[in-house]
């Protein structure tokens, strides 16, 4: 086994350790801060990139998969194993995650300029970094879940950045705690998965929880209504995955968490950790997609995460329609892609959902970088409606900008989103149980394709809208300094380039991800116009224009002038645009129910408390009070009483003893006469008888 | 011979004239002289004993009588030293107003 594999752990370990000494360094050492954090992170880039190196060459059966596994804890006959994996998964992902984050810290160094907290700040950004690279190298259910647990702690720290501000405390909160509900849910998989299998390190010779001969035995075994046991566990832990990626019913924290500082939401919200969800259904993958011998078609795992991944794509993108912040479009968008992911997933297989994944990651933290450089440069303006005519002023941003909507919009050939979408496109065409995902991804693509040229003509065509609203001209937009973006440019390239490693022409990162046959990988235009591939090339095109140019049409004739006016959707479909704009009421769904139901709880536990358990801690008080107040009778009259008398008494005595004292010789000379005289009359009596 | 009663009563009255001096006076001088009277009036009766007694001979009683007075004039000494000291505290020798021993 190489020595990469071996030192894996340094992966994770190196910003760990710098999140660490960041902790206790003093707020003052701004520069080293940052220089730490990022020297850290391109340590485990470049052995990142060692590790990917290691998988391209020789290849198993299965693919390149090397393992490190040890024992963590001992406890009778149990033994809980922990380890890591290096596979071609998980390498694609270190690559990702460590060149992403190395971008957005580089650029953080610019955004967080002014920050107080700028230390702080980084060593978040390293104990989330180090924690993701965690969950991408863990070989053991348990070791990702501590990651997984570690990144949801780094980024409720990282919405909470503001605190001072009600909204982002309130927002990181809600993070949190809707996250959890998630991860009840893969903790419950968790254990259920040990206690079937009696482990949870994936892979380990074919003794894995993974491997062959364990999912048979998984798939042998009824849970509850006719599941089988991996169907359950599978469905336990997309939960997890849906509270991480921000699913339907579960993504009203993503929109949120917004409030945190803009690199932040790039990073962490938007191209590493909500991709965790989608990673760990694609890292267990042979879970979800067992099935018992005989059966045939899609397991019931797969399709669930097909359905739930087509309805998020397109309930998400239907809300990004009517926001306004631009960094909420983003998020919403954010979500729609995870749904694609999770059709992806459901319908194609690991590859396909990964290189949705991949490609989201570069062109979503290119835009919420561009999105962040608008703001930055509108002095913290992120209504769009007040924005408006930054083509001029702020150019790079512009232009790395529209790369990127055109990658998510998936404006055809030479954008990476495109490739990726029309992946997952074909395989849900293929799809055997139902052709509405289809539909529903189509419909997605379009609405993507709307409200990203709706966001690209509010914030960067007609006349600058933000002069009429602030009254100085010294606020007018201003492009930011190159250490933004630089990682823009950066990550503009990627956003293009990435795609043209898994076009159906030269399908290199699936074959890379699901060690197909070599004879696919070369390259042969010619499967770009195989009938099905051709076909959806075209329909996607037309569906991707159609949306471009009903864009267009609704906003872009006219310049938009006055930031007060009504949104053209809303002028034509009143009722429609408040329902969006109101983002389905989810939330207020949620605040009447959820929230309803557990004040109500909330409130009958207080009256319990105070009236049944206060009631009964004011008895045993008042006893506890009853008993010293007899005790403290008892003391002060009856014992005290009694020994005050005696003393009393014994200091009468005292007085009268001390008058006989009287200092005066003559007094006692008097006793000793009469004494005497006494002594003589008891002598002459007694002599007489 | 003049007979024991004689002195025994002439002892008895130089003793009722010391114990009321050191009863009534309130001048510790003259307590002390009271004090010395009674003295004497047990040398007295120590010399009437021993003069009726059988042994008169012995010279017993002689030399008990003459320590006792030379002991007494010791004592003496020793009281009017402290009369003295008492006086250049108090710048009195009445005793009723040396009564720091009160209880």
């Amino acid at each position: 086994m190489s020595w990469i594999v071996q030192q894996l752990w340094l992966v994770p370990a190196l910003p760990f350790l710098a999140a660490g000494v960041l902790a206790l360094t003093p707020r003052r050492h701004r520069r080293s801060a940052a220089g730490l954090a990022i020297g850290a992170l391109t340590a485990s880039l470049v052995l990142a990139g060692g590790a990917f190196a290691a998988t391209l060459g020789q290849a198993g059966p299965d693919g390149f998969r090397a393992v490190v596994n040890f024992t963590w804890l001992e406890t009778g006959a149990h033994a809980v194993r922990l380890g890591w994996v290096l596979d071609p998964l998980g390498a694609a992902m270190l690559v990702m995650v460590s060149f992403v984050g190395l971008l957005i810290f580089i650029y953080s160094v610019g955004y967080m300029a002014h920050d107080d907290n700028f230390t702080r700040f980084f060593c978040f950004l390293s104990l989330f970094a180090g924690a993701m690279l965690g969950v991408v190298i863990a070989n053991s259910l348990l070791l990702l879940f501590i990651c997984w647990e570690l990144v949801g702690l780094a980024s409720y720290l990282l919405i909470g950045f503001w605190f001072q501000k009600p909204e982002a405390a309130a927002a990181a909160k809600k993070a949190f705690i809707t996250t959890r509900v998630g991860d009840l849910g893969l903790f419950v998989g968790m254990i259920w998965l040990y206690s079937a299998a009696d482990t949870l390190v994936f892979y380990e010779n074919g003794q894995g929880c993974l491997e062959q001969g364990m999912v048979t035995r998984l798939v042998a075994t009824t849970a509850v209504a006719g599941m089988t046991l991996s169907t359950a566990i599978s469905l336990l832990v997309l939960l997890g995955a849906m509270g991480k990626s921000g699913q339907f019913p579960l993504h009203v924290w993503l929109p949120d968490a917004m409030e945190g500082p803009t690199p932040v939401s790039a990073l962490i919200h938007a191209a590493t950790m909500v991709a965790a969800g989608v990673f760990l259904v694609a890292r267990m993958f042979p879970l979800f997609a067992a099935q018992p011998d005989g059966a045939t078609g899609e397991s019931p795992a797969l399709q669930a995460v097909t359905w739930l991944g087509a309805f998020t794509a397109v309930f998400a993108a239907l809300i990004a329609v009517a926001q306004t912040d631009i960094k909420r479009i983003l998020a919403y968008s954010t979500v729609s892609q995870l749904g694609y992911m999770f059709l992806g997933l459901g319908t194609g297989g690991v590859a396909v959902g990964m290189f949705h994944l991949l490609t989201h990651a570069f062109f979503k933290a290119l835009l919420f970088l561009g999105a962040g450089s608008v703001i930055h440069g509108c002095h913290e303006e992120q209504d769009i409606r007040r924005l408006g005519g930054l083509r001029r002023t702020m150019p790079v941003t512009f232009a790395t900008y529209a790369v990127g909507m055109m990658a998510l919009a998936g404006v055809p050939l030479l954008f990476s989103g495109f490739w990726s979408k029309d992946e997952i496109l074909h395989a849900a065409q293929g799809w055997k149980p139902s052709p509405w995902p289809f539909y529903l991804g189509v419909l997605g693509a379009g609405l993507t394709a709307f409200y990203m040229t709706r966001q690209m003509i509010f914030v960067f065509f007609g006349p600058n809208r933000t002069c009429a609203r602030t009254h100085a001209a010294a606020l007018t937009p201003h492009e930011s300094p190159p250490v933004m973006t630089v990682p823009l440019a950066f990550l503009a390239i990627c956003a293009v380039v990435l795609g043209f490693f898994g076009t159906p022409a030269w399908p290199w990162l699936q074959t890379y991800l699901e060690a197909r046959p070599a004879d696919l990988t070369a390259f042969d235009v010619s499967r770009l116009f195989a009938v099905g591939v051709l076909g959806l090339m075209v329909l996607s095109t037309a569906v991707v224009a159609a949306g471009l140019a009903l864009g267009w049409w609704l906003y872009g004739r006219r310049p938009i002038t006055d930031p007060a006016a009504t949104d053209a959707l809303e002028l034509a479909q009143p009722g429609l645009f408040r329902l969006l704009h109101g983002k389905f009421h989810v939330d207020e769904l949620y605040e009447a129910t959820v929230v309803r139901w557990h004040a109500a709880w909330a409130t009958l536990g207080e009256l319990l408390d105070r009236w049944l358990w206060g009631g009964v801690v004011l008895l045993v008080h008042g006893l506890a009070l009853g008993l010293a107040w007899t005790s403290r009778l008892l003391d002060e009259y009856v014992v005290n009483g009694g020994f005050d008398t005696a003393c009393r008494r014994l200091v009468r005595g005292g007085r009268h003893m001390a008058g006989l004292a009287t200092g005066k010789p003559q007094s006692y000379l008097r006793g000793l006469a009469a004494a005497t005289a006494a002594l003589a009359l008891l002598l002459l009596w007694g002599g007489c008888r | 011979m003049t007979p024991l009663e004689r002195y025994l009563v002439v002892a008895a009255l130089l003793f009722g004239v010391g114990l009321a001096g050191a009863l009534t006076r309130r001048n510790a001088i003259l307590v002390l002289a009271g004090i010395e009277l009674m003295l004497t009036a047990a040398n007295l009766n120590v010399v009437a004993f021993w003069r009726h007694g059988g042994h008169g001979d012995a010279t017993a009683g002689v030399m008990f009588v003459l320590f006792i007075i030379a002991v007494a004039a010791a004592e003496t000494a020793v009281g009017l030293a402290l009369i003295i000291s008492i006086y250049r505290h108090r710048r009195t020798t009445h005793l009723d107003e040396v009564d720091t021993l009160k209880g």
